[in-house]
């Protein structure tokens, strides 16, 4: 975990985003969208349901191309591109609705995370020697290094099928975490916890956030975790941007207290 | 030998097994997966550094280090370095709130602790104010750490490296330390529990745990080849025992498991020869075999349940070397290579020597199952007072009921209360700056004062049978010991709860509550019908399924010349549960037999005039609070009592 990348661009800005549109056909998920994520924050993204979080993330790490609009990702305009480039310059990510190999162990889960770094070739890891070899302990040991970390030894030869839900979030976090990303994408990571799982997956975040310098965009519901653990917060409504900025004034936006509350549109 | 023993401290075994055994694993640690192993010279060299780190900070000979975390091989290490310095190391329970540790930290005048992780030194942050004399916290895990500020903290890896430099410029210092250490100077405090009042510290010399630890490993023929899992508290005086003065008496290799919660796992991987585990554990483990086995296809089914059955006739005393004729040996030889190995084996037992047992009574079905498939479980007993070393069950000579003879070094004697005085190596020298406590417990002869009270049978083995302040007499004067015949009652899984009455009377009779579940489960299988707790408990089945249970413990007792004239003549079934919500069983699940026969005086008045039966009106509380009553008419029964086979 040590030695897990922090690469610092010139800039402060590691994510703009500018105008994005997105719609699948004559629904418009998100409109005329643009904000920015700096270097080492926790970036909150919150909304009622629908209100286009998840679709904001599909759109930073390359699922949706939206139809409008530009990304800058560490100073460089972004062209289109899919999830596996998105990953090999350093976004990883978790999803909503858990996406582990069930009938996988939560090492071999973990391991899938360093894909993006294995260079062996196929016939090499085959046979097992050399180089592959070499690579595969050095890849297991960065993964051990991430059980370590978020404290699942014991379940480390158990298949992720067999997990309680919390466990199982965890473990996505930790496959993202072996790809020693810069970005993370977290998507809801403390839906359906109890308040202790919410407070450990709390504490990890932070600790990957001040430790290793990773920065975080979070989408979460809880908003005592959010308004507690993010530096600055966006606020989405039915595909539209209506806040944006420190924890306490998103928190006394008329908007957005409205969009929540359900009052007067 | 005595004037050997006088200079052998812990510091000087250190230095004879890096001499001896330089390259022999004295600690594996599992740490990424792996485990990582810690020679003797390695040991030697880090606990080195340790307390030179130590002294350049400003530990003295004559303080009190307070080491508190899981069973880490830095901790055990802490120990030792401490020791080296004169000082005297305090284990606590890692597990323990902030607001308990204060006590302890005062009364031993801390000054530096030694903790595990992040989460011990936010206790000890908590609670600093109020310990005035703590003004250094090491910490070995720097997880989670490295935002804090304070200036009394430092990381272990830093005091090792002040270490490093110090003893570079003074390398003389160490050893010179070491050897001014006596085995006479106090080596460890261990603080008792404290269910009775706040926590008091006993304190050991070196010569207490060496000598205990010579003694038993002597008994058990352990030598540097063994390995231990240390998994249980390091400030319990077993763990101590065997994790700390065995493992160093002998250079045995401490294997420290990678968390809490995969013990069961690490077990598995390392294999010990030498274990120690709770009577629950036992029970967990097979309970957690038995389920699974249940799960399994018929045939491999059939097959266990066969190979459990016979190993059951002949399997304990193949292991205690009784002669056992050909047949049954070819049989036994076949399930252990088909069901007894591979068994053992997912157990991670395969390559226990000893593995021992105490606590608590343990059932005995239980304690032969375990020796029947050839894992060598004994039992022993003793307290912090006495380094947990007073009796043990010699090998060939194991009996479920009784924790085994006096051990080398020991000299047991039993007072005309029954109570069990103890004299020997394992003695405390006394409570830690509390001579009224230790003038209490320890007479002018030395025994100690066990607070236990025993029988010796004819082989001079000792049985536990209760506390003796609970121990009372009949209205014959003879003696009545409640709680052991309420132990050997429980054993049967249909009885929950027993209540012995006698103190007094002229007869014994017994309260019992019976275990829904399992007599729910037996009546359903038999075509009983029955409405609920009250109805079951009542029907005359029932009743007679107990009294052949009673029946069974009356014969075992009638076996005992000591306690023959202590059988149960009447029982009966109560209505309703015991339950701590209700006053009637403490919070640990003891049954407090006073407020019982107070709240149910008309039961207990009926089982003592020959009424056949009583109706009672109970008052109850409910879990939300409520209260309530059930009243029923309870049914009272006599028990056969086995009087003729004592006098045969």
């Amino acid at each position: 975990m040590s030695t897990m990348t922090n690469e610092v661009s010139n800039s402060d800005t590691v994510l703009q985003l500018e105008n994005i549109s997105l719609s699948f056909g004559g629904v418009k998920a998100l409109t005329n969208i643009s904000f920015d994520v700096k270097e080492h924050e926790i970036r909150s993204i919150i909304g009622p349901n629908g209100a286009g979080k998840s679709s904001m993330l599909n759109v930073i790490n390359g699922v949706y191309h939206p139809q409008a609009g530009d990304i800058y990702f560490r100073g460089e305009k972004r062209k289109q591109m899919n999830p596996a480039q998105a990953a090999r310059q350093g976004i990883a990510r978790t999803f909503q609705n858990i996406a582990l190999f069930k009938g996988m162990t939560v090492l071999d889960n973990i391991m899938t995370g360093r894909n993006t770094k294995m260079t062996s070739s196929f016939l090499a890891n085959a046979i097992w020697v050399g180089k592959a070899r070499a690579e595969e302990e050095l890849n297991r040991h960065k993964v051990e290094e991430v059980i370590d970390f978020l404290e699942i030894q014991h379940i480390r030869k158990t298949p992720v099928g067999k997990l309680p839900y919390g466990l199982q979030k965890r473990v996505e976090l930790a496959r993202a975490l072996a790809a020693e990303p810069s970005l993370l994408l977290l998507d809801e990571p403390m839906a359906g916890m109890n308040v202790e799982e919410k407070q450990d997956m709390c504490r990890f975040i932070l600790e990957v956030n001040q430790q290793y310098g990773v920065t975080i965009v979070l989408i979460e519901h809880d908003m005592g975790v959010v308004m507690d653990i993010s530096d600055r917060v966006v606020v989405l409504d039915y595909g539209k941007k209506i806040g944006d900025g420190l924890p306490e004034d998103v928190k006394n936006n008329p908007e957005v207290i409205s969009a929540y509350l359900g009052t007067n549109h | 030998m005595t004037k050997l023993v006088n200079t052998l401290t812990f510091p000087r075994l250190l230095l004879q097994h890096a001499k001896t055994i330089p390259h022999h694993p004295a600690y594996r640690e599992k740490y990424l997966g792996i485990w990582q192993v810690t020679s003797w010279a390695q040991n030697l060299e880090q606990i080195k550094h340790m307390a030179c780190g130590l002294a350049s900070s400003g530990f003295k000979r004559g303080m009190n280090l307070a080491i508190i975390g899981d069973n880490r091989p830095q901790l055990y290490q802490a120990m030792v370095a401490a020791q080296c310095l004169g000082g005297v190391p305090v284990p606590l329970y890692q597990d323990a709130v902030a607001a308990e540790m204060i006590h302890v930290l005062n009364d031993a005048a801390i000054s530096f602790a030694v903790v595990e992780d992040q989460e011990q030194v936010d206790k000890l942050l908590e609670i600093k104010d109020q310990i005035p004399t703590l003004t250094t916290i090491i910490y070995e895990d720097p997880k989670g750490l490295s935002d804090y500020v304070q200036s009394d903290l430092h990381s272990l890896k830093q005091i090792q490296l002040l270490g490093k430099a110090f003893s570079e410029e003074h390398p003389e210092f160490f050893l010179t330390e070491v050897e001014v250490g006596q085995g006479s100077d106090l080596s460890v405090i261990l603080y008792t529990s404290g269910t009775t009042g706040k926590p008091k510290g006993v304190a050991h010399t070196h010569e207490n745990f060496i000598l205990t630890g010579q003694h038993s490993s002597q008994f058990d023929h352990l030598n540097h080849k063994d390995n231990i899992l240390a998994y249980l508290p390091m400030a319990w005086v077993g763990d101590h025992l065997f994790s700390y003065a065995q493992a160093m008496v002998n250079g045995l290799t401490v294997n420290c498991p990678e968390s809490k919660e995969t013990v069961m796992s690490d077990m598995r991987e390392i294999g010990p020869s030498y274990y120690f585990a709770p009577p629950r554990i036992f029970e967990g483990l097979l309970t957690q075999v038995t389920i699974r086995m249940e799960d399994a296809g018929t045939i491999k089914r059939k097959l266990f349940e066969k190979a459990i059955t016979f190993a059951k006739n002949v399997g304990g005393d193949i292991l205690d070397g009784k002669p056992v004729g050909l047949l049954d040996r070819l049989h036994y030889a076949f399930y252990s290579l088909t069901i007894y190995t591979p068994l053992r084996n997912a157990l991670g037992m395969s390559k226990i020597r000893v593995a021992y047992t105490a606590g608590e009574a343990i059932g005995p079905d239980l304690f032969r199952f375990y020796r029947s498939i050839g894992v060598n479980l004994k039992q022993f007993y003793g307290q912090t007072e006495t380094c947990a070393y007073v009796c043990l069950q010699p090998d060939g000579q194991v009996k479920y009921d009784s924790v085994g003879v006096a051990a080398p070094g020991i000299e047991i004697k039993l007072a005309d209360s029954g109570e069990v005085l103890v004299k020997g190596v394992s003695v405390m020298q006394g409570y830690y700056q509390r001579p009224d406590a230790t003038a209490e417990s320890i007479d002018e002869d030395g025994y100690f004062h066990t607070g236990d009270a025993g029988i010796l049978d004819k082989d001079g083995h000792l049985r536990i049978i209760d506390r003796a302040k609970d121990v009372g007499k009949m209205a014959n004067g003879k003696l009545f010991a409640p709680k052991y015949i309420e132990n050997k009652l429980k054993f049967f899984p249909f009885i929950k709860e027993a209540v012995v009455f006698g103190d007094g009377k002229e007869c014994i009779t017994t309260f019992i509550n019976i275990d829904f579940e399992a007599i729910a489960n037996w009546a359903e299988r038999r075509h009983i019908a029955f409405a609920g707790y009250v109805d079951l408990a009542s029907k005359e089945d029932v009743y007679n399924m107990i009294g052949d249970c009673i029946n069974k413990v009356n014969i075992d007792l009638a076996d005992d010349p000591m306690l023959s004239h202590a059988q149960i003549e009447r029982f009966l079934i109560l209505h309703k549960e015991l339950d701590p919500d209700d006053d009637e069983l403490t919070r640990t699940r003891k049954v407090r037999r006073g407020f019982i026969a107070e709240k149910y005086a008309p039961l207990l008045d009926a089982l003592y005039t020959g009424k056949a039966e009583q109706f009672i009106d109970t008052k109850v509380k409910f879990e939300d609070g409520r209260d309530g009553s059930i009243s029923a008419t309870v049914r009272i029964q006599d028990a056969k009592t086995s009087t003729e086979v004592a006098r045969a």
